[in-house]
């Protein structure tokens, strides 16, 4: 599991890593019962202070995210808790944002954004198969 | 060993006519990571240099694992493992010369950890220390500090004039301290950032007065940072009541605050504006607001 701390970018520490794991389960890169590495290793694997790395765990446990397994470990919670749907949308709900603002400035309406989306969705599932 | 592992009380020092240390009182519980942050000159080292009982007290109480550091030093330094900035190592002394030397001022000394430190940290035993780079005299000096697996490891600035690698073995060395069944650790840095990662408790001293003492966490929710839109362009600084500090030009200010937020948003909409953005600062953000803002500010520092 990678996890990336910037300093500079307003988001607190524990935030950072609350975002980043909800991210990977959301997007897949973390699978369901897949173990996190404990507190300790996660504290100094990316330099941060292991209380800080423990109420991150502890706030995603809250959100249904993970799951501590007494004795075992930390691991993905078992399937997709509505709130992983809830994070997809607030994934995607934010790249849609960005590209609404772009094409607005390109005065580019949004029955034309629609259309240039399914053709590229086609263009991608042409390329898939 | 006593849930506290440093006590000072009360503690001044005048330095003739400067006033080093004005009236600090400071506790740091067993198994936290205290960093102290303030300015140049602000009283870091005086503290710290109270702490290892090479100042004496002169007004006020200095404790730590319940001793005082000047009457009981091999009490006390036995406890503590000590990084300074300088990191004034013999120079003429190799590097496994200074080991033996070291070791014979610690019962505690873990010969097998020593020699560890000495592998991952890539020091040549035959090296003597005037050839070391500055790099590797600050890991020579982080090993003498940690073989002894000192109950409390302090540091005074200890990454600054570092190149990135060294600081993250510096700052590796504070979280496995910690992680360490509990270990203390009271480490100075201007490194604000480094300070956000690996601290639990913050003491920020400015001009010798303590003015802020607090956990990290509950002092970053406490703070806001909020972005103001006026109507009309503001030709100098509005008058924000709740405010730390004040930034901007034009149409938009930023301003810090602790709390105040509702107060803030009554003054925005007084004035004509709107808030645009509201964060959570960071501790760069919340330090510059209380020292350099504390000036323009018109509540004092109150937490």
């Amino acid at each position: 599991m990678q996890i990336h701390i910037s300093p500079h970018d307003g988001v607190p520490i524990y935030q950072q890593i609350v975002n980043q794991v909800k991210y990977l389960t959301a997007s897949g890169r973390l699978a369901a019962g897949e173990q996190l590495p404990p507190v300790r290793k996660l504290a100094e694997q990316v330099l941060v202070n292991p209380n800080t790395v423990a109420r991150a765990y502890r706030e995603l446990e809250q959100a249904g995210v993970l799951s501590t397994r007494r004795g075992a470990g930390v691991f993905v919670a078992e399937g997709v808790s509505p709130l992983s749907r809830r994070e997809q949308n607030r994934i995607l709900n934010e790249r849609l944002d960005q590209l609404l603002a772009e094409a607005r400035q390109m005065d580019v309406d949004i029955e034309t954004l629609a259309k240039l989306l399914r053709q590229r969705n086609t263009k991608m599932g042409d390329g898939n198969s | 060993m006593p849930d506290t592992v440093i006590n000072v009380e009360h503690l001044t020092r005048r330095f003739r006519r400067t006033t080093a240390l004005d009236d600090v009182s400071l506790e740091v519980p067993a198994g936290t990571v205290m960093g102290l942050v303030g300015g140049n000159g602000a009283g870091k080292t005086t503290l710290i240099k109270h702490l290892l009982g090479l100042l004496k007290a002169k007004t006020g109480s200095v404790r730590v694992f319940g001793l005082d550091p000047v009457t009981d030093p091999v009490g006390v330094l036995g406890r503590i493992g000590y990084l300074s900035e300088d990191r004034d190592l013999p120079q003429w002394m190799r590097v496994d010369e200074l080991m033996q030397f070291t070791r014979a001022y610690f019962p505690q000394w873990d010969e097998t950890y020593a020699a560890q430190l000495r592998e991952m940290f890539d020091l040549d035993p035959k090296q003597r220390v005037k050839s070391l780079s500055r790099g590797q005299t600050a890991r020579l000096g982080l090993l003498t500090a940690l073989a002894h697996r000192p109950p409390l490891l302090v540091l005074d600035e200890p990454s600054s004039g570092l190149d990135a690698v060294v600081r993250r073995d510096i700052l590796a060395a504070i979280i496995r301290t910690v992680a360490d069944e509990g270990r203390t650790v009271l480490f100075s840095s201007h490194l604000l950032d480094e300070v956000e990662r690996v601290a639990d408790r913050i003491a920020m001293l400015h001009n010798g007065k303590l003015v802020l003492s607090d956990e990290l966490q509950t002092l970053l929710d406490g703070h806001t940072r909020l972005t103001l839109r006026f109507a009309e362009p503001c030709e100098s600084q509005p008058s924000l009541p709740g405010a730390l500090s004040c930034d901007g030009e034009g149409h938009e200010w930023t301003v810090i605050c602790n709390g105040h937020v509702a107060e803030l948003r009554t003054a925005a909409e007084k004035q004509d504006a709107t808030i645009v953005e509201e964060a959570k600062p960071s501790l760069e953000e919340v330090f510059v607001a209380r020292i350099h803002g504390g000036s323009r500010s018109d509540t004092p520092a109150n937490s």
